[in-house]
């Protein structure tokens, strides 16, 4: 699908502009989350907590820019009545960015889990895995805000087996984490904190594949929620 | 390619959507009209369900209002115009030798766009069709049609005190609803309308819409409109006329939320006019 169709070639052009300015916040908070989720990893990597308060700071960006991305849409209906794919691009706009948020909110839990565990001197052993499955989490993000700033239906299917990886390795490190806990009582109260971390990890690309779900929406006009990834791979075809 | 894609007269191309039904009212097939030698319509199959709004939406000049008038030879009218193809009202060809086109009319009745009465009284206006059209002559007869047909238009109420005062005075929704009730006091089966709504403020399209919808109970409703807001709230199909050409014919729902032909789509987000 070519770019102008989904936000440019109007008669208006100030509606043009408009949607063109929702597209750029969108990315924008896209940007930030990413930035809450990478600054999250440095410090699990690292060993160095002190990025974490950013992690704090930029969720308040991301809640405003939230807030105003739906004004702006609200506007839109209010005003413009969009239609067919105008129509389209505001409702999957005003569910991502409620994705966007909460993909910032499990970030800042992940980031506070981080912290705790590395101020009570935790074994890095226990959250090896974590990292890893953080890694692959931070890549689906990544992948997933390219699809929806190139609006490709393509590559979000592609994200959606991905994200089958992700929930493949969370399963393994929960696995873990059970063994680790048996055989290690006295750190049962560290390995739930981990647990707690893989578990806002995982939800992450929850909010990542509804995010390629609406880009699909916006794109096909096609509601593939609650739908198995061969069959969307099919009504996509 | 650029060549290829340019339309001529004799360029052949399939509606996208749903055009034709299993039960129709109206059918339409292989219809092409000409004013003159320049042609206006190209080819249009389409089927117009019973008891439906059909809306007809498309650009300015793309065809909507002659293809109206194909529907009960309104255009017979235009010295010009020659209409060509078949149009069934159920089993009827409209354009057959044996069909009186002043009964025709009465079966498929017209709504235009500027409301028309006739520099005669209220109840006149309503009675008028009736009488031409051979269906009463009673006085009792006229007054109890009169009655219910100012009431299904629901004028019934604002009109009744002054039923004897001419028509001119009524305000332009009243009087686009009295033109309603002129139409179907004779019983049509069908109802044109012609942008019936563009001479009205706001409340009055919103009372004329309401009508529409009732009256769709137990008429067959084909309306042109250049408002796509009305098209939406009223229809429950919709067609997207371009250069005379049948382009799309779906659900409404459809149509303004995932028009399948990509000339729909952009007139619908407002990227052609
Ligand atoms: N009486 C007429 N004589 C000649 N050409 C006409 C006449 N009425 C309409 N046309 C032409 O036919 C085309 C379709 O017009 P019309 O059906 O009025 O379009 P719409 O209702 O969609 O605006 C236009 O090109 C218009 O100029
Ligand atoms: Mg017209």
């Amino acid at each position: 699908m070519n770019d102008d169709i989904l936000v440019g070639g109007h008669i208006s052009r100030q509606f043009d502009q408009e949607l063109d300015e929702i597209r750029s916040r969108v990315l924008k908070m896209g940007g930030l989350v990413e930035a809450q989720l990478d600054k999250t990893l440095d410090a699990l990597r690292s060993g160095d907590s002190s990025g974490i308060t950013d992690v704090e700071k930029l969720d308040r960006k991301v809640n405003k820019l939230e807030m105003q991305i739906d004004e702006e849409c609200t506007q839109i209906l209010a005003k413009r009545q969009p239609a067919a794919g105008d129509l389209r691009m505001i409702i999957a706009t005003t569910k991502s960015v409620r994705d966007l948020e909460r993909i910032g909110d499990e970030a800042e839990r992940v980031a506070h889990m981080v912290r705790h565990v590395l101020d009570n001197g935790a074994a890095p052993k226990s959250y090896s895995g974590l990292l890893a499955l953080g890694e692959e989490v931070k890549e689906l993000l990544h992948d997933t805000l390219n699809t929806y700033a190139r609006m490709e239906t393509r590559s979000a299917v592609k994200n959606m087996r991905k994200d089958q990886d992700v929930d493949d390795e969370y399963a393994r490190v929960l696995m873990h984490l059970i063994e680790f806990m048996k055989t290690d009582p006295d750190h049962i109260a560290g390995a739930l904190d981990v647990m707690w971390a893989a578990r806002s990890l995982e939800r992450i690309g929850d909010h990542c594949i509804n995010i390629c779900e609406n880009v699909i929406y916006l794109v096909e006009g096609e509601d593939v929620r609650h739908t198995k990834l061969s069959r969307i791979k099919k009504q996509l075809s | 390619m650029a060549e290829n894609s340019k339309q001529t007269m004799n360029d052949t191309y399939e509606t996208t959507g749903i055009p034709l039904l299993k039960d129709s009212k109206l059918s339409v097939r292989n219809v092409d009209v000409f004013y003159g030698d320049k042609q206006a319509i190209f080819d249009v199959n389409l089927d117009i369900g019973k008891n439906q709004v059909i809306s007809m939406i498309g650009p300015s000049g793309c065809g909507k209002s002659t293809f109206l008038r194909c529907l009960n030879r309104m255009n017979d009218t235009i010295d010009i115009c020659n209409v060509t193809g078949e149009i069934k009202l159920e089993d009827q060809n409209i354009y057959d030798r044996s069909i009186d086109v002043v009964e025709l009319r009465a079966r498929v009745g017209m709504v235009f766009q500027k409301p028309n009465p006739f520099p005669k009284s209220i109840y006149e206006n309503v009675a008028y069709g009736a009488r031409i059209h051979g269906l009463t002559d009673n006085k009792l007869e006229l007054d109890e049609l009169v009655e219910s047909s100012l009431k299904r238009c629901g004028l019934w109420k604002e009109v009744k005190e002054r039923l004897l005062e001419p028509a001119t005075g009524l305000s332009g929704g009243q009087q686009q609803r009295l033109c309603i009730a002129r139409a179907i006091a004779v019983n049509p089966e069908v109802i044109l309308m012609d942008e019936p709504c563009s001479a009205l403020d706001p409340i009055a399209t919103a009372t004329v819409e309401e009508l529409i919808h009732e009256l769709s109970q137990n008429f067959t409703i084909c309306i042109v409109t250049h408002s796509m807001q009305q098209a939406a709230r009223v229809s429950q199909r919709t067609a997207y006329f371009h250069l005379g050409k049948l382009i799309e014919v779906n659900d409404t729902s459809v149509v303004f939320t995932n028009p399948k032909h990509q000339l729909t789509e952009e007139y619908i987000t407002g990227r052609i006019g």
